[in-house]
Order: structure tokens, then C-alpha cells, then sequence
């Protein structure tokens, strides 16, 4: 029995004159990692941030947990349980390492996530922890971002570009990361334009492709053929797998 | 000695500098709201104290018991209503709204209190100075104010980085949508920071008060010394408001000695020399400019 955890239906998301999403549907369960591949601009961030609440939508809706969130405030999605790291990391650059976990603290929900445990994750952290953030590097801050959505213990954790100017091999270690707060309770919506990272880990995908879906269902079932004319639009009509209806 | 008496004399009136100018390096820090009527709302404090006050049986040395309250409220109530209101238009309009409301204020002032001056009755205490070399007079209002504004700029940095609320604040400074997706609510904590300005702003008039005569005009000329204290220090620096205005009361304290017309100007040139020479203050963060 899969429970429900995100419903987004008919999201159509302009910026400015531009329709960034036009007419996106797709659900994500309990448990499960999802993956939002697509070229860029394709409106894979701009779904995100809608769903954070960054951006109104101009029509369909957003439920989490059953309960409409579409006109709800960001920083009330947060304290519902929906946590976004924002692309380029966004970490508060006048404070340190701990400063910045402790702001991610201070509205949290109740749940496994605490400073602390962020540290054991994390174990480079405790040392370096009264760093200025600008000190650390690419992929250290990465880790402070994630920490930071993290403590406030989400329900649903959004993930946007987490490999955006990151060495292979860290961007393998923060992926490395998924299973064990997948097995907290955690959510994962992740999008990548790395397409390989983002099939690697992800339960489903889904494709964007100029704002439109491309392709739903479960990576093992697509070709990479499909998955490529999917990402770059040979063919625009959408490829459903058999498990992609739900 | 003569030299010794401009330094302390700049140092002392640096001191009211500071009070007067860190409300608005917390409002432009935090809220990137550049407030025209920050010399104003000083004025209106000065007399909020003079004639409220002794309605209420209390001597005007402590009018800011009751007047520091009253503008932390006033200050949530205008971030929340009016301020806010322009910021989600654009920069430009918060500048004519706090342009307006300086206008708004100055005129309502002249309306109901005439351009008399008015001074904050602190008794014979004005008088009052500490003489500890031949020509050296330390006023104890002066000495008073500049104890203030050293408090107050370390409760705020204190506050700022110690306490939860503080940090949200700072966070807000640094990306409001970060800190938006850690569950701030920003336009709460942009209420909280405008409170804080209008609470040392409101210490700044009655210091005013206290030193000189006010007249409902004053608040201008104070404005441009405030904005100068908080450039030459670095915009987003408490310690360097304190240091730009002790830099800019020297400034004008040596200026003034040589010919007393050139007190504003040596003061004015101090400032383009530090925005020429070291655009981000003495204390400012470069990346603060982008």
C-alpha cells in the first residue's frame, strides 16, 4: 500500500509571458525518489521552486499530504514538511558553517534531524564548524545546504542541480548520501540535468521538456533512445511506461 | 592640546553619530530600504519627549522609558503596513514613500509646533562637564550619549549574533529566499529589524534633544551625517558605524577648529575621499557592493 505524499495536477507556471510549465502532472509516494530530468530550461527549477512556494503557479494545484498548498506561504510549506536546497546552494555567506544549520534549526518540525546528527553525517563538519561558509568548498557547501533543509526534518525533500560545478567524485558521495535519508522517513524529488546520476537513483523519472512532460514511468523500463528523445524533443509525443500512469 | 581637546570634542559627537546612523544601516542591512525619514522619525522622538512626558509626571531625562517603546511598536506596525507595501513594488518606490513621509512629518510638526526650537529639559545637567586638562571640557550629556550608543551598538551586535531571532535576521540580510526555504517568514523578521532601527532612532532624538536645540527641520542635515557615518564605516558593519562616525566627527571637529565654516565640509570630504579611496567602508565586506 503506497501512500500519497506529493499530488501536483495540470501546474501551469508562467514567468512573466513565458510559460515555464505548461500543464505538468505527476505524483510521488511515501518512500520514494523521484527524478526530474530535462535540458535546460526546460522548467525543471521552476517546478521546484513552485512547489517551495518561490513562485505562484497561474493555474492547477500543488497537494501534500492531501491538503492544498498552492496559495500557502514558503516558509509555511516549510514547517508542513516540504524542504527545497536551492540551486548554487544559497547558504547565508555572513555566518558560519554552524550558524547556518542553526538558522535551517529554528523552525523545524519534530523528527529525526537535529545539528547534531547533521555532524554525524557529515563528520567532516564538527571540526570546521565556526568556518565562514565562503571558506569551504564547492561540494562542502553543498553538504551545509543539504544540512540546513535537513534539520528542519521535511517530510518531502526537494533537491535542485545538487552536481551544478561539482567534481564527479563528490557529487558521487553526496548521492551516496539518498538511501540513508530515504531510510529516515524522507521523500526525494531530485532534479539533474546529469541524466545518468539522476536514473541512478531515482525510483521514477519524469522528463521534462520545454515545460512539458516527456516521459513518466520507471528508468529500467526506457531505452536510452527514449530517455535521449525525451530529453531533447526528436519526437514530442510523451512516452509512458507501463508503471508511469499512477 | 588645543588638538588633543578636537580629537575628544570629534570622538564625542561621533559618538551621537553612531546612535543616530546604526537604525539605518540595520534598515538599508536588512530591509535594503534606504529610509528618508530616518532623520525625521529622530525629530518626531525629541518631541514625543518634550511634550508627552511631563503629561505623565515623568522627568524628561527619562522620556525615553516611555518614547523607545513606543517606537519599537510604531516601527513593526509602519515595516508591516506601509514600508512593506513599497518593497513589494520596488526599490524606488520605498525611496518616495519614506521621502513622502519625511515631508508628511516635517510639515505636520510645523503645523502643530511651530519652527520654535525645543531642547529635552535635562535640568543642570547640561552644564555639567568633566575637566580633566586646562582646556579640555568633557560634556557629561556628550559623554552620556557616546557611553549609549557603544551600549547599544553591543546589545545589537549581541543580539544579532547570539540569539535565534537575531540569526533569522541576518539570514534574511544575506538571501531572503534561502532563508524564506528555512521558515522564516521574512516579512516578520523584516517587522522585528525595523522595530530595533526605530528603537535607537528614537535614543538618537532625545539624544539630540538633549544636547542641542531641535526645530522640526532638523532632521535633514542629521540624515546626511547619519548616511555618511554608515559609508564611511561600511554599510553592514555595527563597529564601523561607530568608527565612521567618530571618523566623521573628527572630521568636522578639525575642520571646524581651522575655520568654523569648514566643519561640514571637511566632513564631506572625508567621506568622498573614503568612497574614492575604499568604496566599501573601512569595515565593509566587498561582496557587500554586488
Amino acid at each position: 500500500m503506497t501512500e500519497s505524499l506529493l499530488e501536483v495536477k495540470n501546474l501551469v507556471v508562467h514567468h512573466g509571458q513565458l510559460k515555464a510549465i505548461d500543464d505538468v502532472s505527476f505524483g510521488l509516494n511515501v518512500g520514494e525518489v523521484l527524478a526530474m530530468i530535462g535540458a535546460n530550461g526546460a522548467g525543471k527549477s521552476t517546478l521546484l521552486r513552485t512547489i517551495a512556494g518561490l513562485h505562484r503557479q497561474t493555474s492547477g494545484s500543488v497537494f501534500f499530504e492531501g491538503v492544498d498548498i498552492s496559495i500557502v506561504a514558503p516558509h509555511r510549506r516549510v514547517s508542513m514538511g516540504v524542504s527545497l536546497v536551492p540551486e548554487g546552494r544559497r547558504l547565508f555567506s555572513s555566518m558560519t558553517l554552524q550558524e547556518n544549520l542553526q538558522v535551517g534549526a529554528f523552525h523545524a518540525k519534530k523528527g529525526p534531524f537535529n545539528i547534531d546528527r547533521i555532524y554525524e553525517l557529515f563528520d567532516w563538519m564538527p571540526s570546521r564548524r565556526r568556518q565562514r561558509v565562503w571558506q569551504l568548498s564547492g561540494g562542502e557547501q553543498q553538504a551545509v545546504a543539504i544540512g540546513r533543509a535537513l534539520v528542519a526534518n521535511p517530510r518531502l525533500l526537494l533537491l535542485d542541480e545538487l552536481s551544478l560545478g561539482l567534481a564527479p567524485i563528490i557529487i558521487e558521495r553526496i548521492y551516496a548520501l539518498i538511501p540513508e535519508i530515504i531510510a529516515q522517513g524522507v521523500s526525494i524529488l531530485v532534479v539533474e540535468q546529469d541524466v545518468s546520476q539522476g536514473l541512478a537513483v531515482a525510483d521514477r523519472v519524469h522528463c521534462l521538456l520545454e515545460g512539458k512532460t516527456s516521459l513518466t514511468g520507471v528508468p529500467a523500463d526506457f531505452t536510452p533512445e527514449q530517455v535521449e528523445r525525451a530529453y531533447f524533443g526528436a519526437g514530442l509525443a510523451a512516452t509512458t511506461s507501463r508503471e508511469g500512469e499512477s | 592640546m588645543v588638538w588633543l581637546n578636537v580629537l575628544v570634542q570629534g570622538v564625542l559627537i561621533g559618538g551621537f553619530y553612531a546612535l543616530f546612523a546604526c537604525g539605518l544601516s540595520l534598515m538599508f542591512g536588512v530591509l535594503k530600504v534606504i529610509n528618508l525619514a530616518h532623520g525625521d522619525m529622530a525629530v518626531v522622538a525629541g518631541y514625543v519627549a518634550v511634550f508627552l512626558t511631563p503629561h505623565l509626571g515623568l522627568p524628561e531625562v527619562w522620556s525615553f522609558l516611555i518614547v523607545v517603546p513606543i517606537f519599537t511598536l510604531a516601527g513593526y506596525v509602519l515595516q508591516r503596513t506601509l514600508i512593506q507595501k513599497s518593497i513589494d513594488r520596488d526599490p524606488f518606490t520605498t525611496l518616495l514613500v519614506t521621502f513622502g513621509l519625511s515631508v508628511v512629518i516635517e510639515n505636520l510638526l510645523l503645523e502643530i509646533y511651530s519652527a520654535n526650537g525645543q531642547t529635552v529639559n535635562i535640568g543642570d545637567l547640561i552644564a555639567k562637564s568633566w575637566h580633566p586638562a586646562s582646556i579640555i571640557y568633557v560634556s557629561y550629556v556628550s559623554l552620556g550619549v557616546l557611553g549609549v550608543a557603544v551600549l547599544v551598538l553591543f546589545l545589537l551586535q549581541l543580539f544579532l549574533s547570539k540569539t535565534g531571532t537575531g540569526r533569522l535576521i541576518r539570514a534574511v540580510a544575506d538571501d531572503r529566499e534561502a532563508a524564506q526555504l528555512s521558515g522564516a517568514n521574512y516579512r516578520h523578521i523584516f517587522g522585528v529589524a525595523a522595530s530595533l532601527a526605530f528603537a535607537t532612532v528614537a535614543l538618537a532624538g532625545i539624544a539630540y534633544g538633549m544636547m542641542t536645540q531641535f526645530a522640526p527641520t532638523s532632521g535633514g542635515v542629521n540624515l546626511l551625517f547619519a548616511f555618511e557615518a554608515v559609508v564611511i564605516g561600511g554599510i553592514g558593519s555595527l563597529w564601523g558605524t561607530l568608527v565612521g562616525g567618530i571618523a566623521l566627527g573628527i572630521a568636522q571637529q578639525f575642520g571646524a577648529h581651522i575655520n568654523v565654516q569648514y566643519q561640514v565640509l571637511a566632513g564631506n570630504v572625508l567621506f568622498l575621499a573614503v568612497l574614492a579611496i575604499r568604496p566599501q567602508g573601512l569595515f565593509g565586506r566587498k561582496t557587500a557592493l554586488a
